[in-house]
């Protein structure tokens, strides 16, 4: 790839060039080289993402907390109104509010679901992926297809389907649970987090492959002379060679499915039956902005953010198991 | 390192026997299985794959037909009950060409912003020395993990309220308007890159910006693909922030008022589920189709990168 630029100029500075403009460079170099380092002009390539992170992460993110602590209410901008400092109030009111329990016990419903889910079936699959010689490309992509279509599409058919006479109860006959699944209390919340494990699996197979391409092949040649089988060749070779990638996709499963919004907004049409499919994202946004109290909506965002990010410790000390912390 | 593994055709690759030189797409791959169990391994991966594709061919089907039919045969196409009515249907209700040029122009947006600046950054990160590079760096990393719902409200506030950019353009493509994850992939290529080319051109008096431009971009063309793809499906999928931001339906994006359409207006039609799958087959057919095109760009290093750092 080289060869496109290498000409007589580009061999030019081999010649010895660079190391004395090297040396004459370090012993006096300009104010602003020495404050900024040696490109300056690193700064100003990353300038633009550096004030959008600024402006759309770091601030909001400040502002979010701050609100959490005041009885935060909309006006219109530039009117100079009285937010008064109410301290832990907010927090107080969520955790007695039976709304928010309930959607953080459905929120946990969720993720006992659909992250072990997510996690066995993505290694599986993507392990199959790995050494399969046939239609490769073809079954790669069929995985990936439903995690690049638009949640609101699939969820479309996902109603079609699991409808009072959708295809699915029409396929099970009798069996067919009463009410049905998106309107049945019990299963609202399960039938999301299927869903959900079959929206995403895509992009955790993509991070298993990846994964899967480092594990050396030695460790599976010396598992097999030891006389592993395929089975056990999975569970003492696959399992720790990807075990970095198994703590990145808990992470990240824990994480979309604390975001959940879409789902039970469509799916179980906004957090129904009896608000035993509500997420904690749905009350934000119906706290939030429908009913006009965003510092109780970011008291409840700031406490499943802290909840998300136990569990993201607790994923990361138990199975990621480095020696150190 | 290893970017070919996934793409590699496997052209020659199925003797039986010993291969004659061990390609590298094997690294990684445990030794070879009995037939049974290839077989076995064939039948559960298209098991798996005909459970995610059917709900796809479904959407179809269902989008034809001209009185829903849910029953078991209903799954096959009947041509006495096809129709492209339903598509009429639905577009006298939201308007899917103006939906579409709105998804079209938020996706635009965001992929001019990611990739202008997203290139000038990952540069900057793979080649330039300067300080704060470091901590630039893990600033794109963690931004990844700051979960939307806690920026919600506060972007919410400060954009649609205190900006008043609420049904506007400018405020649906803000958020999302850098994509982290395309700055580290960019790094990661520019960084592939011999530091050498850079020396060469620098002595010969080249200005960093035609170093980036005329040296370095040429060479990471792949990249800019996966990064395009990539950064097209986020904001041509996004749902929660254009519904918070956009309440004129005109400047609605086509998932916003699709989904609009299914949470409240779908019941008032003679044939809501036809309406609805054929919204849903409108919404899903650009990203299936570029990604079907371009999946070879779509591969598990090049994104894998991007998320490992």
């Amino acid at each position: 790839m080289s060869t496109s630029v290498r000409g007589p100029s580009a061999a030019r500075p081999a010649a010895g060039t660079p190391p004395a403009a090297g040396r004459g460079h370090q012993h006096r170099r300009p104010v602003v080289q020495r404050i900024l380092g040696t490109n300056p002009l690193g700064w100003l390539f990353s300038a633009p993402y550096l004030v959008f992170v600024i402006a759309i992460f770091a601030f909001p993110l400040c502002f979010s907390v701050y609100m959490s602590f005041f009885d935060y209410f909309f006006a219109a901008p530039g009117a100079n109104v009285d937010r008064p400092f109410v301290g832990l109030a907010n927090y107080t009111q969520a955790f007695s509010d039976p709304a928010v329990l309930q959607s953080f016990v459905n929120v946990g419903i969720f993720l006992i679901i659909n992250v072990p889910l997510t996690v066995v079936l993505a290694l599986l699959l993507a392990s199959g992926l790995n050494s399969i010689v046939r239609f490769r490309t073809f079954l790669r992509v069929s995985y990936y297809v439903p995690y690049v279509t638009a949640s609101v599409a699939t969820i479309a058919v996902w109603l079609f389907l699991f409808g009072q006479s959708g295809l699915v109860n029409q396929l099970l006959g009798p069996l067919a649970p009463s009410p049905s699944w998106l309107s049945n209390p019990a299963l609202a919340m399960p039938s999301i987090a299927i869903y959900v494990t079959w929206k995403g699996l895509g992009f955790y197979i993509l991070l298993y492959l990846a994964a899967l391409q480092n594990v050396p092949t030695e460790l599976y040649e010396s598992a097999a002379t030891d006389g592993a089988g395929k089975v056990r060749q999975f569970f003492s070779v696959t399992l720790p060679g990807v075990r970095p990638a198994t703590v990145l996709v808990l992470l990240l499963a824990t994480i979309t499915g604390a975001n959940l919004f879409t789902e039970p907004y469509l799916l179980t049409g906004g957090g129904g039956p009896e608000g035993r499919s509500t997420s904690p994202v749905l009350l934000i946004y119906q706290q939030g902005i429908q009913q006009g109290h965003p510092g109780y909506a970011s008291a409840i965002g700031v406490m499943l953010v802290i909840g998300v990010l136990i569990i993201g410790w607790l994923q990361n000390r138990f199975v990621g198991g480095r020696n150190e912390s | 390192m290893t970017a070919e593994i996934t793409t590699t055709p496997r052209g020659g690759g199925r003797r039986p026997g010993r291969r004659p030189r061990r390609g590298r797409r094997d690294l990684g791959t445990p030794r070879r299985l009995t037939r049974g169990q290839v077989i076995l391994q064939g039948i559960v991966l298209t098991i798996g794959a005909i459970a995610f594709l059917f709900p796809f061919y479904y959407m179809l089907v269902g989008s034809l037909q001209n009185a829903p039919d849910t029953s078991i045969a209903g799954a096959f196409p009947n041509p006495a009950n096809l129709t492209l009515n339903n598509y009429v249907q639905i577009n006298s209700r939201i308007n899917l060409l103006t939906g579409l040029v709105n998804s079209g122009i938020f996706t635009g947006g965001v992929l001019l912003f990611t990739v202008v600046f997203g290139v000038l950054a990952g540069y900057s990160l793979a080649v330039l020395q300067w300080r704060g590079r470091g901590v630039t760096f893990a600033l794109a990393l963690l931004v990844q993990t700051v979960p939307f719902q806690l920026l919600m409200i506060p972007l919410y506030v400060l954009i649609a309220r205190n900006y008043g950019l609420a049904d506007n353009y400018l405020g649906m493509i803000l958020p999302f308007a850098i994509n982290s994850a395309a700055v580290l992939i960019f790094r990661q290529y520019f960084l592939q890159l011999p530091r050498e080319l850079f020396d060469a051109a620098r002595v010969d008096g080249a200005g960093e910006f035609r170093l980036l431009w005329r040296v370095a971009l040429p060479l990471v063309r792949p990249a800019l693909v996966t990064v395009l793809l990539l950064t097209f499906i986020g904001p041509w999928n996004e749902f929660l922030w254009p519904f918070l931001i956009t309440k004129e339906a005109s400047l609605q994006p086509l998932a916003v008022s699709l989904a609009n359409y299914i949470s409240t207006v779908a019941g008032s039609t003679a044939n809501p589920y036809g309406a609805i799958l054929s919204g849903a087959v409108v919404l899903a057919a650009p990203v299936v189709v570029l990604f079907i095109v371009f999946q070879r760009y779509f591969t598990s290093t090049d994104l894998g990168s991007s998320v490992k750092g």
